[in-house]
């Protein structure tokens, strides 16, 4: 059989290899390849994912470069630019104290994203952990986790985020458990109704019965189920963690000036939006795009991996 | 149905229960004496320390002050504002209408825009125009309500002057946040209603009402939408949660009195009373409130009430 990269368009490619038999060799493909070969290729052939996986690739490595690509010192003030508008040596303009906004909002994603990754992150750690005894033990155990489950819905999430954050106090670490915690209710659902739909099947029982432990049984053979929703989920909470915890720091309440912080950022451009809207717009800008990204990047990956979606 | 409705009322209770308690505890929580946050910023002597702590109980057992905590609370008294130096009931009740008004407004725009363009979309199926709706739909999705707010006061306020920028009061004020907050949940939706109306135009019963030669018009209202619209009906309500979070953010964007806008300026000024009292006013709204969309939705669709 002639080797095609798996990654090509199995019609397509196969169509223009072999007319006659139009559709024998993607069957064949897809026994060679397997399942996660046949998942791989799903999601690069989504639009979605592919646009909104390079996008986001393209915020992170700009926030890692910050240090080396940003033109000008992020805090430093520079009291003779102040609020210049978007030229050639600022492209964003300059902030009230003549600050380069292209090199704040540069800046600006080495304390957004993290906000993003770790509070996903604890929401997922503590989320699938609580969702694996409920849905395995059941009963008491079961009963008790889904009521502080119910506890948790019953604050809206930036309430719940605030309401951490007012006992806590706001700082980078603080906001992200804050952001974390909020987001703990979905992941216990969805590990929990995973759980519940495969831990009766033949292989775990037939795991239990030669005497695995539970923690095996959880870890080895319920787990990987709960992998593909995890990640479709995971995903798309980046993009919400991302927004609440801009919105604290937007308040007030998180991450504090002058650290450049896309959410303090539009907070302070606020105060200048009708002497100098680039202040507040490009930062915005920032927040929406990579969430748009990462948002695009999760339904291109739900559309790929799960499996209720299949045909 | 009876029944249902009360099983329904049974499950709420330890949920609001539960919120006394986590608001309760709030203030025990804070690293430190919770008396330094009723004594200001002023230093404290030992003896004046000892005197605060008698007063507001806190030298009492945690079980006894959170009964008497939980006591007045019901009767809605949730104590006093240390700025204001007013019940707390009082400042929450003055600002409420706002915030009734601007979740409302939003939700009834989320409402008709989201269902309009979702079932829009889903029949013009595949076409660019089912395309542009959803790429305008995940713009909405992303697109954080401070930023819409912003941008909605550059454009209709400083660029057009059309709107006044901040304040409350008159139709003219209302307009932007409203916009501002509904125009995520509306996207939602609007992606929701697409999907869903895909699904049931697939149902034989859509295919029996075009088969026996039904308008379209009547297919699509009639039998599709109805059933379409059931799972509308719980996101919306989940969608409530999303604006009244967003309510925190919109009233304090546009300076409109409101209950959210009063809860971040008493975590700002650590005036603790009324941080409790305003995210339990919150947090048992929100339940209740779902509590009576869940019943609703009972109404609507029967196979609810026999599960």
């Amino acid at each position: 059989m002639r080797s095609v990269s798996p990654l090509a368009d199995p019609l397509s490619s196969a169509a223009a290899a072999a007319p006659a038999f139009p559709l024998a060799v993607p069957k064949e493909r897809r026994a060679q390849y397997g399942p996660a070969g046949d998942t791989l290729r799903r999601i690069l052939h989504s639009k979605s994912a592919l646009v909104g996986g390079a996008l986001v690739l393209l915020v992170v490595l700009l926030a890692l470069l910050a240090p080396l690509i940003s033109p000008y010192d992020p805090i430093q003030a520079n009291q003779r630019s102040s609020l210049e508008p978007p030229s050639s040596a600022h492209p964003m303009g300059a902030d009230r104290f003549g600050r380069d906004v292209l090199s704040r909002v540069l800046w600006g994603g080495r304390w957004s994203l993290p906000v993003g990754f770790v509070s996903v992150g604890i929401a997922a750690i503590c989320g699938v952990t609580l969702g694996l005894l409920a849905g395995y033990y059941g009963g008491t155990v079961d009963a008790l986790i889904m009521r502080f489950v119910d506890l948790l819905l019953a604050f809206p999430s930036i309430l719940l985020a605030l309401a951490i954050i007012a006992v806590l106090g706001g700082s980078l670490f603080n906001v992200m458990i804050a952001v974390g915690i909020a987001a703990i209710p979905e992941y216990v659902r969805v590990t929990r109704g995973t759980v519940l739909s495969v831990k009766e099947r033949e292989y775990v029982l037939a795991a239990r019965l030669v005497g695995c432990r539970d923690q095996l049984v959880l870890v080895r053979h319920i787990l990987p189920n709960v992998g593909a929703p995890l990640i479709v989920l995971a995903t798309l909470g980046m993009a919400s963690a991302i927004i609440t915890g801009s919105a604290l720091s937007f308040l007030g309440l998180g991450i504090r000036p002058p650290i450049p912080e896309w959410g303090n950022m539009l907070a302070d451009g606020r105060e200048f939006l009708q002497r100098g809207w680039w202040i507040a717009c490009f930062p915005g800008l920032a927040i929406m795009l990579t969430v748009l990204s990462i948002n695009l990047l999760g339904d291109g990956l739900r559309d790929a991996l799960d499996p209720r979606l299949r045909q | 149905m009876t029944h249902y409705i009360a099983q329904r009322i049974v499950q709420v209770i330890p949920v609001i229960a539960g919120i006394s308690v986590v608001t309760f505890l709030m203030l025990h929580l804070v690293p430190g004496d919770p008396v330094l946050l009723f004594a200001g910023d002023k230093p404290l002597s030992e003896e004046r320390a000892a005197e605060i702590r008698h007063q507001l109980g806190l030298d009492r057992p945690l079980l006894e002050q959170y009964w008497d905590y939980a006591r007045k609370a019901v009767v809605g008294d949730l104590g006093v504002g240390l700025r204001s130096q007013r019940p707390v009931r009082d400042s929450i009740l003055e600002v409420l209408p706002s915030t009734v008004q601007l979740t409302l407004a939003a939700l009834t725009f989320a409402a008709v825009v989201g269902i309009s363009l979702g079932v829009f979309a889903a029949v013009s199926h595949g076409s660019w125009a089912d395309t542009a709706t959803m790429a305008l739909a995940m713009l909405g999705v992303s697109m954080p309500v401070f930023y819409s707010s912003l941008l909605l006061i550059l454009l209709f306020s400083f660029t057009l002057a059309w709107l006044p920028a901040t304040g409350q009061g008159g139709i003219e004020r209302l307009i932007m946040p409203t916009l501002a907050l509904g125009m995520t949940s509306s996207a939602v939706l609007a992606r929701l209603v697409r999907s869903s109306m895909l699904e049931v135009l697939r149902q034989e019963y859509v295919v029996t009402a075009r088969a026996k030669g039904l308008a379209e018009r009547l297919v699509l209202v009639r039998h599709a939408l109805k059933n379409a619209l059931i799972p509308a009906v719980t996101v919306l309500g989940l969608q409530l949660g999303a604006l009244l979070g967003g309510a925190v953010i919109t009233e304090t964007i546009f300076s409109r009195p409101g209950v959210g806008r009063l809860a971040v300026d008493a975590i700002g000024s650590r005036d603790f009373p009324l941080v409790q009292g305003t995210v339990l006013f919150v947090a048992t709204g929100y339940v209740l409130v779902n509590l009576l969309v869940d019943i609703s939705y009972a109404y609507i669709d029967p196979r609810i009430r026999y599960r």
